[in-house]
């Protein structure tokens, strides 16, 4: 790919102690915007972590919905993240890289009462692994060969 | 094994730790006549005496604090005993039922001997065909392996060893856990004078007072503190569950999150790492307080639903809801540690220490192996932890029905022992063998749920020793 373009393919994990296959391979494109000189040609990294986000909360409201019982319509999420520029410009050293606050408005539609609605976002924030991802420190290590 | 003078002494039954449940054990072995001991590291209720902060008050008020044999013998039922109350308490019940209590040993070692158990204690040993483990819940405090990461620059208090705000040097005070402990040590030392950081994660918000009546009664009479551990989902997490967030005072006013943020306390998530000389928190403050928001709803919907059931509606106050807890806009991620923070309060819970019990006893995670307080190895049982058998399994008038049903069955073990059957345990070398068929799985569902309060006694209402 060429500039900020860059394409990544996910077909395999290990899981329940061997490797296992997606059932096909998946493919996701991710660029900049033609505003920062890029190509646009696919969302920005940091909006496949609002992805990962969404849809991580999402298929834990439809598992905790199904366990209690709950017959859902229709859920809707809107995620919302800010970020100062000038810490991935390195601009400012005190503004960070990352994102200063997420968040994320639910619209379900569901045969529950508000309270009921609202333990279900609760719980599955509670058992989100993104959400925990995002909300707590992660050690991360990053290595390099050369080729 | 060192066994001074006089070592060797045999008796039918060994409790281990004069608290209230190995005295409530003792009054309840001495009425059918068993032989017994009760040993006791230091004097009768030691723990209350030496390991509590000095303005602990039980979180349950003075009406349910009774044992087998012994109502409230005070004039203030509405009231909460301190710690030193507490000690006085069963320490009466010591003199009234005649406790054979051994003071000032301490057990070092319980091993299989040929028919039962040897109790090595640093005053000799005892033989005897039975052990209640009765040491209590709250032997060692429970604090997080992070703190290892803690620069030293920063002083570092546990619940076991906070006596006072005064102890602590100047600066700023990280409170870690919100539970009972951890909100009322918050709020004394935010009054002594040092802004409080108190890190959150998952909590239990209770009122006080609803309608106008403790909230103890209303856990009580709808049979909350009766739930049987047999009857929940998910028994180690149901044992798992932080003290509510109480406090037992004169003005019987209702500690929470709210509370304490209106007296300066800073609120912050949960600690999730420490870097170098930043402590982490977590971004799930928002979340925890939703979860514990909307649990005391169900509580309190519960409550509704069981008064308007009885009839009683007319007898309590009206109905209350209360405020959300308030969540700054943006918590705070991070403190330096050494500046914005000078002394760590591990406020993060306890567990007990059976590192002198050598028996094959424990699972993988170093904890030990039991059903509802038969232990997996015959003729051995335990006490006083966190909704062992029942809810209120670690309040003090708790432990009346789980001593009720654990001396049947130890009754039952010393029959068949007399009875010269299963005679069989071999000690950890050989493996063991089980004198007794294990129970069947408990049933599942069944009792109300949807919420729940909590005995352990993180703040106070019962630990025993």
């Amino acid at each position: 790919m060429n500039g900020t373009h860059s394409r990544a393919t996910v077909d395999g994990f290990y899981g329940l102690g061997a490797e296992q296959r997606h059932r096909r391979s998946f493919e996701f494109d991710s660029d900049h915007p033609e505003i920062f000189a890029a190509t646009d040609n696919g969302a920005t990294p940091v909006e496949y972590v609002l992805v990962g986000l969404a849809a991580c909360l999402s298929a834990g409201i439809a598992t905790v919905a199904q366990h209690r019982n709950i017959q859902l319509h229709s859920v809707r999420a809107t995620l919302e993240a800010g970020m100062d520029l000038q810490g991935v410009l390195g601009i400012d050293a005190h503004v960070r890289n990352g994102f200063d606050g997420v968040k994320v408005h639910y619209e379900i539609d569901a045969d529950a009462t508000p309270e009921q609605i609202a333990a279900l976002v609760a719980q599955s924030q509670k058992r989100s692994a993104v959400f925990d991802i995002i909300a707590n420190p992660t050690d991360v290590t990053v290595t390099s060969s050369k080729t | 094994m060192n066994a001074p003078a006089g070592a060797d002494r045999a008796v039918d039954v060994v409790i281990i730790g004069g608290g209230h449940c190995g005295l409530a054990m003792s009054h309840a072995l001495s009425q059918r006549s068993v032989d017994h001991v009760v040993i006791e590291r230091g004097v009768v209720a030691n723990a209350w005496r030496t390991e509590r902060w000095d303005s602990l008050r039980l979180l349950t008020p003075n009406w349910m604090c009774r044992l087998p044999g012994q109502p409230y013998d005070g004039d203030d039922p509405d009231g909460f005993m301190s710690a030193t109350e507490v000690a006085g308490f069963i320490t009466r019940y010591t003199a009234r039922t005649r406790a054979p209590v051994v003071t000032h040993t301490t057990v070092q070692r319980v091993s299989a001997a040929d028919s039962g158990y040897l109790v090595c204690t640093d005053q000799g040993d005892w033989r005897c065909r039975a052990v209640v483990l009765a040491s209590g819940a709250c032997s060692q405090p429970a604090v997080p392996r992070l703190a290892e990461g803690v620069p030293a620059s920063v002083a570092q208090w546990t619940a076991r060893n906070y006596r006072r705000p005064s102890d602590l040097g100047p600066g700023g005070v990280l409170v870690v856990g919100a539970s009972a402990t951890g909100l009322q040590l918050a709020l004394e030392i935010q009054r002594s004078g040092r802004q409080v950081l108190l890190a959150a994660g998952e909590h239990v918000r209770m009122p006080r007072l609803y309608r106008g009546r403790d909230v103890q009664w209303w856990l009580h009479v709808t049979g909350v503190l009766d739930q049987r551990i047999e009857t929940m989902d998910d028994a180690a997490r149901a044992r798992r569950l932080p003290s509510p967030q109480l406090v037992g005072s004169d003005e019987r006013t209702t500690l929470d999150l709210n509370a304490v943020q209106q007296d300066g306390v800073e609120l912050c998530g949960r600690l999730a790492g420490v870097r170098g000389t930043q402590a982490l928190f977590s971004g799930s403050l928002r979340n925890v307080c939703a979860l514990a928001d909307l649990k005391m709803g169900r509580m309190l919907d519960a409550f509704d639903t069981w008064a308007s059931e009885q009839g009683v509606d007319g007898e309590v106050g009206a109905v209350q809801r209360f405020q959300p807890t308030a969540v700054a806009a943006s918590p705070r991620l991070g403190a330096e540690l050494g500046s914005d923070v000078r002394t760590i309060v591990w406020a993060t819970g306890y567990r007990p220490d059976f590192s002198w019990l050598d028996l094959p006893v424990f699972d993988r995670r170093g904890e030990l192996r039991h059903d509802r307080g038969v232990v997996d190895a015959p003729g051995l049982y335990v006490l006083g932890l966190p909704f062992l058998r029942r809810r209120k399994s670690s309040f003090i008038h708790g432990a009346e029905a789980d001593v009720d049903e654990l001396v049947a069955h130890l009754m039952g073990h010393l029959d068949l022992i007399a009875g010269g059957k299963a005679l069989c345990y071999l000690g950890p070398a050989a493996g063991g063998c089980r004198g007794e068929p294990s129970t069947p799985p408990p049933p599942r569902g069944g009792t109300p749920r949807g919420f729940c309060c909590n005995g352990r006694p993180g703040a106070a209402h019962a630990a025993a020793r």
